[in-house]
């Protein structure tokens, strides 16, 4: 492999994620941007292209953007894919770079989310006044709530509970106790959206959402944006010195979606597609879940954490349970996980988390992460799923400069 | 029009006089089955299917106990998961209180129905749901 083929993140930037009500999503995506770019050592003017991605606005997000950090008629890329929005945008840039179109390439991921409730919709339409078939089902009426759950909280909550059933050991506490985790980690993490610890009782008697997630075991809904600068190994020979030795290196980058299963017609599969994509890491990088110093996997609630360890093959097939029970994924533990807090608790603004997450583990293999740096982390994982589904993972790596 | 007039909330119910049943879209390729309608299948790209009857009696697989949902929705209820003899469909357990206590994981349910209201035709919508067959 030639060093064009190498891709490399250098710069990369999150805000602070939390309330903004004084900040709409082109400021919050800008300053994500200036950040990216600042941190990196390039301008707009190097850039070739951008990937951008912003659920809950009105579209064209990568353009608005433009208009705030510069306008130099490069090609825009606007992408979707739900939860796994940010890690798509990311891919996209490095797909262009890879290819040889460009050698530098942007991408973004923003959401304004603060006070939103459930995202599957607030209020069930009304029924009409008429029975009528609609769809693909041929429905009368709204299912929600009729035939089974369209809530997240309720949908991952299957998720977690089926694992429990195939493997045995879980419980409403046990999956608390991750929770437990994901918020004290998240004490050491000044841009988390909560960074209050929870106590074990705190969790388990707060508001039941769907059982047996409660409100803290939920990702939290919140403003946020990150952004992050692409380049070629090439081109990044002729950077600085400082620059080369920043710079991350992606060894691995991966989508997949879901291949077919008998029941993911009726509760997503999210095993199968992150199964996948972590073995297409695992083989793009050269290395496996042992060499791995820390991990930032997608615990939009506290029970779909629980099946990752395993689909992320950090664990055997059926032990996350002793995985858990072990204290590994604790940041003192042999696999940290979440030592950004997590969604539960660092926040969820879904289209800038797969590149926050990516972030976090750049911060950490640069040694710069202060407080909560992992001591000489080499090594990261970052997971992302978006229902539908896309899972989105990225392995870095410390640079050898 | 009558106020007996009964159609199904969804069209892979089947009401049938006293023998209630749900029904899949089977590709006679590889046996994939679906619910809804589809244009080939996922499974095999093949374009044939066929309806089968789907076993009116399962094992919950996976639940959840609903807590808050949209407006609208009534809560608390139990989402659930069952495997009917290999094919699996999502529906609400009911006739069962909604707690951990009482909805066990590998319990044995059965299909039933119950009307989810009429129109303002008289049509009455009958919905599906699991109860304990235990």
């Amino acid at each position: 492999m030639s060093a064009s083929d190498d891709i490399w993140i250098l710069g990369i930037h999150m805000t602070k994620f939390g309330k903004h009500p004084d900040k709409d999503t082109v400021d919050l995506g800008a300053e994500a941007i200036k950040g990216a770019l600042a941190d990196a050592g390039v301008s707009m003017r190097d850039i070739g292209v951008l990937a951008a991605g912003n659920l809950m606005g009105r579209g064209g997000i990568g353009q608005q953007l433009q208009k705030q950090v510069g306008q130099t008629g490069i090609p825009v890329y606007n992408v979707a894919n739900a939860c796994a929005t940010g890690a798509t945008a990311l891919r996209t840039a490095i797909m262009a770079v890879k290819a040889g179109e460009v050698d530098m390439g942007l991408a973004v991921g923003v959401e304004k989310l603060a006070g939103a409730g459930l995202l599957s919709g607030g209020e069930r339409a009304a029924d009409d006044k008429e029975w009528t078939p609609r769809g693909r089902f041929g429905a009368v009426g709204p299912v929600d709530g009729r035939i089974g759950t369209e809530t997240m909280p309720g949908v991952f909550a299957q998720i977690g509970m089926e694992y429990g059933h195939r493997y045995g050991g879980t419980s409403f506490e046990l999956f608390a106790k991750i929770s437990e985790k994901n918020h004290s980690h998240s004490t050491l993490n000044p841009l988390a959206a909560y960074s209050k610890a929870m106590s074990l009782e705190q969790i388990m008697g707060d508001v039941m959402i769907a059982y047996p997630n409660t409100r803290p075991m939920c990702s939290a809904n919140c403003d946020g944006a990150a952004a992050a600068v692409v380049v070629n190994g090439e081109k990044l020979k002729s950077l600085s010195l400082e620059q080369q030795r920043r710079a991350v290196k992606v060894t691995a980058s991966v989508l997949t979606t879901d291949p077919w299963q008998e029941a993911c017609q009726v509760l997503p599969d999210v095993n199968t597609l992150t199964r996948n994509a972590a073995r297409q890491a695992y083989e793009q990088a050269g290395v496996g879940p042992q060499d791995l110093d820390l991990v930032e996997l997608h615990d939009c609630f506290a029970t779909a954490e629980l099946v990752h360890y395993d689909n992320l093959m950090l664990c055997e097939e059926g032990g996350a349970v002793d995985f858990f029970e072990s204290g590994a994924p604790w940041r003192t533990g042999k696999t940290p996980v979440n030592v950004s807090g997590g969604l539960q608790s660092k926040g969820h603004p879904i289209s800038a988390t797969g590149i926050a997450n990516i972030w976090e583990v750049a911060q950490h293999v640069r040694g710069e992460c202060g407080d909560r740096q992992i001591e000489g982390a080499n090594i990261g994982l970052a997971h992302v799923i978006g229902l539908g589904s896309a899972c989105g993972v990225h392995i870095l790596e410390k640079s050898a400069a | 029009m009558t106020t007996s007039t009964q159609i199904p909330f969804v069209d892979y119910l089947v009401l049938d006089d006293g023998d209630p049943h749900l029904v899949a879209h089977e590709c006679t390729s590889c046996g994939a089955r679906f619910f809804d309608r589809r244009n080939s299948c996922a499974s095999c790209f093949a374009d044939d299917f066929k309806t089968v009857r789907i076993a009116t009696e399962g094992e919950l697989r996976s639940f959840t106990i609903v807590a808050f949902a949209a407006k609208g929705v009534d809560v608390p209820f139990v989402a659930g998961i069952v495997d009917c003899d290999g094919t699996s469909v999502r529906g609400n357990i009911v006739n069962c209180p909604p707690d951990p206590e009482h909805v066990k994981m590998g319990m044995k349910v059965r299909l039933t129905t119950f009307s989810t209201g009429t129109d303002e035709s008289g049509v009455d919508a009958v919905n599906f749901g699991f109860e304990p067959a235990g």
